[in-house]
């Protein structure tokens, strides 16, 4: 059975087979959002504050967290941000960085068993993120690219992730505590990026018996209507078995995919959830 | 029979329309460079603006290059033996460390599409490498392209090789970048000659630079 712990001081999160699908919140990531970069950049941290709370009560199990302003020391705001974000939410938290003094901060500075995003198959990266993942007790997610680039035939990825796989075992790190990113690249440019990640997603999951996750949002890139398609698209991984994924929690349209692709996978007994969140949703459109 | 109806067949996507139309007009004895410019680049021309304008998207901007794409195979040949020039020549890739290569595949598209003369390097490319195959190829514009924030010192480092290339090793290039963590206001501090937002905005951008006299 396998089973990914994470924890904050108060909370454990587990992702695993035959659990509740684990929601990542993508919000604290100031790629792409230059407002928000800005904001960091000028040591106001008012949103990452008002995005933990809010990606927590939309249903979040865990909130991703980067620190990733171009320019600025990434690992010196890694360790505000943990700490803000620790101070305020209690949920497990995953150090998202490719800056391994990021990932390191971010590790010192959290209260708990982290996730961490990311390592890749990369000879570099293996031997300078794994022995810290091995230091704080970590987890750590996968991403299934090295050297030779993010190929398009999910055989190559494959291969990739079961690299990290036993380089991970070499470092002492529970298999466990792997957990894939197959890499999800857009639709709209790569025709077979949507069946690549499925393939994968069964592949992972019955072959190396790890868990799996993805940002999965890539996968509309440049299309209309990016919500639904996501929406789409995640039913589909749970429907393969996927585990977790980062999302983004506020859009209701993606909640709504996961929580019914849970109730019809199987993992929500007596629709118990699916019950909940449309209840209050009733009552949230009722005030 | 009308250069009219090639630029028609790549509006609506028709690539081997697009083949037989630009044959059609080769045939007939057409002036290259008018079926060039009227038929094809100001056709991907509108897509461009269409695409940057929200209203297309990512795979019809796809489907209109390559269209484009069958014409230019008819054409390309055609046009060394006139001895006419490219519009410019473009070296593009992804800065060191960084594999992402789809955004760069769409700015190459639209550059070839615009009838540029296109040196892609690929992803993860040496400062080094972009400045030799500057010289070899007597380009007019680097482009950069990153995904990850990573790569923006990358792009900085590559940005201030090329420059100092121009200062000392007899090079004459301009830059430009893009990708998502990028915006103007990085550009212009690393020193690039141009920022674009997107694929057909690099496109019009290249223009321009090339217009300002290189």
């Amino acid at each position: 059975m396998t089973e990914t712990v994470l924890s904050s001081p108060g909370k454990e999160v587990v992702i695993g087979f035959d659990r509740p699908f684990v929601v990542i919140g993508e919000r604290i990531n100031p790629t792409g959002r230059k407002k928000l970069a800005a904001e960091i950049a000028a040591g106001d941290f008012s949103t990452v504050e008002s995005d933990a709370v809010a990606q927590v009560a939309a249903g979040a199990h865990v909130l991703d967290v980067n620190a990733g302003v171009p320019t600025a020391d990434e690992a010196r705001l890694m360790t505000d941000m943990v700490k803000i974000v620790q101070g305020l939410v209690d949920v497990p938290l995953c150090i998202d960085s490719s800056m391994v003094p990021a990932l390191e901060a971010g590790l010192a500075a959290y209260d708990g068993k982290a996730l961490v995003n990311s390592v890749t198959g990369e000879e570099e990266s293996l031997e300078s993120v794994l022995p810290l993942i091995k230091k704080h007790g970590a987890a750590v997610v996968a991403i299934c690219n090295d050297k030779s680039g993010i190929s398009e035939d999910p055989d190559v990825r494959f291969e990739v992730a079961r690299k990290i796989r036993n380089r991970a075992l070499d470092h002492d790190i529970p298999a466990d505590d792997v957990v894939v990113d197959p890499l999800v690249m857009p639709v709209g440019a790569v025709g077979n990026a949507g069946r690549a990640v499925l393939s994968l997603v069964r592949r992972v999951r019955e072959e190396l018996e790890l868990n799996t996750i993805c940002g999965a949002s890539n996968v509309s890139f440049g299309l209309p209507d990016r919500q639904g398609l996501n929406a789409a698209f995640l039913a589909m991984l749970i429907g393969a078995g996927m585990t977790s994924a980062i999302v983004n929690p506020l859009h209701v349209e993606v909640m709504t995919g996961i929580t019914g692709a849970e109730v019809l996978s199987g993992l929500d007994h007596r629709c118990k959830r699916w019950m909940k969140r449309c209840r209050a949703l009733q009552q949230n459109q009722a005030a | 029979m009308s250069i009219q109806e090639i630029y028609d067949a790549v509006m609506a996507y028709e690539e081997e329309d697009v083949a037989e139309l630009v044959q059609a007009q080769v045939d007939a004895g057409t002036d290259i460079e008018k079926i060039l410019n009227e038929g094809l680049i100001s056709a991907l021309d509108v897509i461009g603006e269409k695409f940057s304008a929200g209203t297309l998207f990512v795979p019809e901007m796809l489907m209109a290059a390559e269209a484009v794409q069958a014409g230019l195979e008819i054409v390309r040949p055609l046009l060394i033996d006139t001895g006419a020039k490219p519009v410019g020549t473009v070296i593009l890739g992804t800065v060191k460390g960084d594999l992402h290569d789809i955004g760069k595949n769409l700015v190459g598209m639209m550059f070839e599409g615009a009838g540029f003369k296109l040196i892609d390097l690929g992803t993860d490319v040496d400062p080094e490498e972009f400045i030799s195959a500057a010289q070899e190829n007597d380009a007019d514009i680097i482009a950069l392209s990153g995904l990850l924030t990573t790569s923006m010192p990358e792009m900085e480092k590559t940005v201030e090789a090329i420059r100092d290339a121009n200062k000392n090793r007899n090079l004459n290039v301009k830059t430009m970048v893009g990708g998502p963590p990028i915006n103007e206001e990085f550009a212009t501090r690393i020193g690039a000659d141009g920022y674009s937002v997107d694929a057909p905005t690099a496109v019009d951008d290249a223009r321009a630079l090339m217009a300002a006299g290189i």
